[in-house]
């Protein structure tokens, strides 16, 4: 530490580099207005001294080029230039290293040891001293995985000795604060229940447990791996009990009983029929801690996480979804709690990071949204699914003893250590620093090989089960293969990024890009590893005796019985208040000028286009991308789900997918509010095509700390919600995630939670591409009619939200038609009567009509009755807008009973509503200005 | 008939392998997808037709294409260039263009051309037009005279070279393809129509011989109507499909 190492080379671009513009905008976003240029460079460090020669070689062939950059050897920042210089922290992915490291062999080089990369940052301008530090420390480095300087930064580069040994740990005499002492000091996030449980079962066994053994408990009992909330018994404060969460989800679905789930909460990921040859695979999974504190690797890893979901039950990955949930991004600075990233850094990182893997790893993104509100400040989140396909019955589940237990692809270090149990926890100001170890980027092109390795292995019948190694690692992925069975594995033969690492680390490090395996012949496998080069280690085998036991230095480090671990966990007793729903109350809101209320709904943060971040995400990999996030005539239009053939696949059955989220009904009324998701995520797949016969569901709840029972409360109303949801549309839930407390605690003691906030995925198909309507208005003369009703529910409306106003009223309540109408609706698009189709749902009907003009570029003159602002703001669920022929009309109403007919679709781009005595009318070029964000100066 | 033999050369962090291999079979070609790890100097002996794919190979962490240039020349040899040599076709589509520029097949001897990282310093997907150039009578692009439409899905795509070299790339006839408004007028370097700053508009090129194309859009992602950006309004333009059975036809007539 603290000496330059032998050789430092900086690499410039000729010219302007892009990232500089990027880097002073945000310093400018976050107030500091001093700085007035930034140049930004990259580092690249060499352990070994390298030969002038060398040096030449590095920088000709590896790194420098005559139109685009130039390399040259470090050198002092000029006057009046401060320099800032960052560096990966050991262990972090380094792609750029590892393949300097290889390009060096095959330029001649040979091997030329350890290699980092960073990055130099010459700032101009008046900076002040705290200015400086605010740029360091939240903009141009992150602590959790990069170390910085103002001046010049030296890398670490790790060596040391290997694995060491493990420690006992004296459990049994501790008193119950003790035992709570040891929970906290470890980083367990477990009660002193069930510290007391360990305690007594290793007082039964006559024996202290050793460190691995006490980690691998903590981890596999954490709320992450076992759903404790999920799993408990609630007892309402009126005395009345409630069967466990989770429970009451799988009776829903086993009372659905579809023939086509083929596996539901059990696996990985859900298992649905596709067609007569194919499964679909589903799963979401949320990464919101993560995200909090390392925005770019939070949901980097959280995309690489749910991709290896899919792959853990032998799919092919052909869809990404993300739903991300931010603060707001012109949040004053000084309004920032202590220790958060500001909602501007970490909405950018984490679309960089899903972008980023999602791109590299040759999966679509199609699906997701972006929500803002002041509740997720300091707490954003990242909800990730993938959808994957298999051919009928080619995941195989049974390990056999005797197999041997593989780990493909990436090595294990230090990184995620006890991300489990991380996630689990409260965050305070300090999370950032002592979850550093927590949070890593992932490396897509692993996880790419490991997808062509799974899938030949998988075709060749090389495996009995698999798993992917995500929360809690080896721990949990061997932990659960080996359930029923038993396993010896000898944590020496773990492949590691560095030497040093203790057993229990090897054990529990949550490293990315690796699946473990049980498999009878390990010879074939490895050639196929060999051929995509992904790399494979043979660490033991499955036995018969419910025995798990570690070994490392010919030692054993840890015997557990598997009885103990799978089901030793004390059961929890949780108390949930009943949520108080208060008596509706309906007073009407002013909206003087109901243009500018239109034009303000469509540029809100969580209504507008997102198309500037999507662009980001590559949509068309793999070719099956039939309905994009964006369409219509010029390709800017909201798509309500997204339409894909799934690769390998007759070309003739399409998923649909699409989700359904609301930040703003949560806080007011949870049933609601899971109603409502659910319908919106229906009714979209509806609206695009899709069977509302044949529709799954995934559930993802963020939510704040559910031993408050106010929170398990509103936790349990959603849940209730999701439930009769699934009974009423007949759409079974088949996997799900939970992410709780998600609150922190400010340097003031005040717990902020997030708004409960609950995620839908509905994944339906379509049996003919003949049968996909997408939203934008197809021709002028058409008709527009409105199916389903309104009612006065402006409660929570993303109208109060740009009114500033917390009004009186209604929350959407359950529409009891809406499952038989999507059925009817679902008649009428395979009759081929409707030309476009868009759902009604944040911002109402004037919304929706905008957005269909502005997909369409067409015009739309529509009359409308009643109360002017409920007509067109209010929520209320269950509806569609059409666009029917004129010749179809009574066709459609014959099939739809109660669709009204509002107005004609017209050849001049502009909407036009006439309400009362009122009106509006809007050229398609404010709509569309509007959409993209921008209302300079309007108030409604 | 017998369908022609292709290969399809992929390394870690290739991607549009499959996609590719789907638009030739399409065009029928008989196409193998050779990993880093098996290619060597005897690969392409049976191969008429070759495709360096796109993705983003070893993460593109030195530059794009970089170390698959670096790797592709160390197992090959002077395998791939005999492959050209010999007049069989060879296609670079993304991550396989910047490749082959890396490589220098692409544009081809003493010419020196660089993909640099978009203009406005992001990765970026969306459906762009094309348009083949007339002066360049080179086999891929041969009696295409309708625009293309297929997306765009890079980072680092901004074609650029010297003037001099520019303008003797013109004179060559290897500008291949041009960005281009969907009214068919110059791009003339605004976003989106030209989506990553390329000097002017070029899209792809190819090397002197014209049996090497290279280009930075994604033509394997649209050769199915329901590929089609706009299907749902029954438009069924710019089908890239024409590209691959123009290289398929060359290579079976050798």
């Amino acid at each position: 530490m603290g000496v330059r190492p032998s050789t430092c080379l900086v690499i410039r671009a000729v010219g302007h580099d892009p990232r500089s513009d990027q880097f002073l905008a945000d310093a400018h976003a976050l107030g500091i207005s001093g700085l007035t240029a930034v140049t930004c460079t990259d580092l690249v460090f060499f352990d070994g001294a390298l030969s002038d020669k060398s040096v030449q070689l590095v920088s000709q062939r590896l790194l420098s080029d005559p139109l685009l950059r130039t390399v040259s050897p470090h050198t002092k920042a000029k006057a009046g230039v401060i320099v800032v210089e960052t560096t990966l922290l050991p262990g972090v992915t380094d792609a750029r290293a590892e393949a300097i490291v290889r390009g060096a062999k095959l330029v001649g080089l040979g091997d030329i040891g350890q290699v980092a990369t960073g990055r130099r940052f010459e700032l101009t301008g008046v900076l002040r001293d705290e200015d400086l530090q605010h740029l360091v420390s939240r903009l141009l480095a992150n602590p959790v995985i990069e170390k910085s300087a103002i001046g010049e930064v030296t890398p670490t580069f790790v060596s040391g000795d290997s694995t060491g040994p493990a420690e006992v740990v004296p459990v049994t005499s501790l008193s119950s604060d003790e035992l709570l002492a040891l929970s906290s000091e470890r980083g367990m996030a477990l009660d002193v229940v069930e510290m007391a449980a360990i305690a007594n079962h290793y007082r039964k066994l006559d024996r202290e447990p050793t460190d691995v053994e006490l980690e691998m408990i903590a981890q596999t009992w954490s709320e992450h791996c076992n759903h404790k909330t999920f799993r408990a018994q609630i007892t309402f404060t009126d005395g009345s009990t409630a069967v466990p969460l989770l429970k009451q989800l799988r009776a829903a679905t086993d009372q659905i009983n579809a023939p086509w789930v083929h596996s539901a909460f059990v696996d990985n990921a859900g298992i649905v029929a596709f067609d007569d040859h194919f499964d679909l695979a589903i799963k979401a999974e949320t990464h919101n801690h993560p995200s909090a504190v390392e925005p770019f690797g939070g949901s980097n890893t959280g995309v690489g996480g749910v991709v290896r979901d899919v792959l853990g039950v032998s799919a092919r990955p052909i869809a990404l979804t993300d739903i991300l949930c931010f603060g707001p991004t012109d949040l004053p600075i000084d309004d920032l709690p202590a220790g958060v990233l500001h909602p501007r850094v970490i909405r950018a990182g984490v679309v960089a990071g899903v972008a980023d893997y999602g791109n590299k790893l040759g999966v679509p993104t199609v699906s997701g949204a972006i929500v803002h509100d002041e509740g997720y400040t300091a707490n954003p989140l990242v909800f990730c699914g993938c959808v994957g396909v298999l051919p009928r019955g080619s995941n195989p589940t049974e390990p056999r003893p005797g197999d041997r237990i593989v780990v493909i692809g990436g090595r294990t270090g230090r990184d995620g250590i006890r991300g489990a149990t991380f996630s689990s926890m409260t965050m305070d100001a300090t999370t950032g620093d002592v979850a550093g170890a927590s949070v890593q980027i992932g490396d897509p092109i692993v996880e790419k090989g490991l997808i062509d390795v799974i899938l030949a292995a998988r075709d060749a019948g090389l495996y009995s089960a698999i798993t992917d190694c995500g929360a809690g690692g080896l721990s949990s992925s061997v932990g659960e293969l080996a359930s029923r069975l038993g396993a010896t594995v000898d944590l020496d033969l773990v492949p590691r990024k560095y030497a040093g690492l203790a057993s229990w680390e090897v054990w529990l490090s949550e490293a990315q890009e690796r699946m473990v395996l049980a498999v009878p012949n390990v010879a074939p496998l490895q050639a196929i590893c060999d051929r995509y080069e992904v790399e494979l280690a043979d660490i033991g085998s499955f036995s018969d005796d419910q025995l798990l036991i570690l070994r490392s230095g010919g030692e054993i480090v840890a015997e557990m019985g598997m009885g103990f671990l799978h089901d030793g966990c004390p059961t929890r007793n949780l108390t949930a208040a009943l949520p108080s729903t208060p008596p509706p109350t309906h007073t009407s809101r002013a909206v003087p000028d109901l243009a500018a209320g239109l034009l303000a709904l469509l540029a809100h943060p969580s209504l507008r286009s997102n198309q500037d971040v999507v662009s980001g995400y590559d949509h068309e990999v793999l070719g099956g991308t039939a309905v994009r996030p964006y369409g219509g005539a010029v390709g800017d239009g909201p798509c309500d789900a997204a339409v894909v053939i799934p690769y390998g696949t007759s070309g003739d059955t399409a998923m649909v997918l699409a989700c359904g989220v609301n930040a703003r009904y949560g806080a007011l009324d949870a049933y609601r509010m899971a109603r409502a998701c659910a319908d919106e995520a229906m009714r979209n797949v509806v609206a695009a095509g899709a069977d509302p016969d044949r529709v799954a569901l995934l559930d993802n709840f963020s939510w704040g700390d559910p031993r408050r029972p106010e929170t398990l409360g509103t936790l349990a109303s959603a849940v209730a919600g999701c439930v009769d949801a699934a009974l009423a549309h007949q759409a079974p839930f088949v996997s799900g995630k939970d992410s709780l407390n998600n609150e922190y605690l400010t340097s003031s003691g005040e717990r902020r939670s997030i708004p409960p906030t609950l995620v839908i995925t509905a994944v339906g198909r379509v049996t003919s591409l003949d049968h996909v309507v997408t939203s934008d208005l197809k021709a002028a003369g058409n008709v527009v009619l409105l199916v389903g009703s309104t009612r006065d529910e402006l409660r929570g409306s993303h109208l109060d939200a740009v009114l500033c106003i917390d009004g009186p009223g209604d929350v959407p309540a359950p529409d009891p038609d809406a499952a038989e109408r999507y059925r009817q609706m679902h008649r009428a698009i395979t009759a081929r009567l409707v030309r476009s189709c868009h759902d009604l749902s944040e911002g109402g009907l004037a919304t929706a009509a905008a957005e269909m003009v502005i997909a369409g570029r067409l015009g739309l003159s529509m009359i409308v009755d009643g109360d002017p602002v409920v007509r067109l703001f209010s929520e209320s669920t269950g509806r569609f807008l059409v666009e029917v022929a004129p010749s179809d009309v009574d066709a459609f109403i014959a099939a739809m009973p109660g669709s009204v007919v509002l107005g004609t679709v017209t050849a001049e781009p502009v909407l036009h509503i006439t309400v009362g005595s009122d009106a509006i009318t809007l050229p398609v070029a404010d709509l569309v200005h509007a959409w993209a964000g921008h209302v300079p100066g309007i108030q409604p | 008939m017998t369908s022609v033999p292709a290969v399809v050369l992929a390394a870690p962090g290739t991607n549009r392998d499959v996609d590719v291999a789907a638009a030739l079979e399409l065009a029928g070609a008989s196409v193998t997808i050779i990993p880093l790890a098996e290619a060597g100097t005897t690969v392409l002996r049976s191969a008429r037709l070759a495709v360096v794919a796109g993705g983003f190979s070893f993460a593109d962490a030195l530059g794009s294409g970089r170390l698959f240039a670096l790797e592709l020349a160390e197992r090959l040899g002077e395998s791939l260039g005999g492959f050209v040599a010999a007049g069989r076709p060879l296609l670079g589509i993304c991550n396989g263009f910047q490749t082959l520029v890396r490589s220098g097949i692409l544009p081809g001897p003493s010419s020196q051309a660089a993909l640099g990282h978009n203009a406005h310093g992001r990765f970026e997907c969306r459906w762009v037009a094309l348009q083949a150039e007339p002066t360049s009578t080179r086999i891929w692009t041969q009696g295409i005279a309708d625009e293309l439409l297929c997306p765009i899905a890079h980072g680092e795509g901004r074609f650029h070279a010297e003037p001099d070299t520019l303008a003797k790339l013109a004179a060559n006839g290897q500008i291949a393809l041009r960005y281009r408004r969907p009214d068919r007028s110059a791009a003339d370097g605004a976003f989106p129509f030209n989506p990553n700053g390329s000097d002017e508009d070029i899209a792809g090129i190819c090397d002197p011989t014209g049996m090497v194309l290279g280009l930075m859009p994604h033509p394997e992602d649209h050769v199915l109507n329901r590929q089609h950006p706009r299907w749902t309004r029954g438009e069924t333009s710019g089908s890239c499909r024409t590209l691959f059975a123009n290289g398929v036809r060359h290579a079976k007539e050798l």
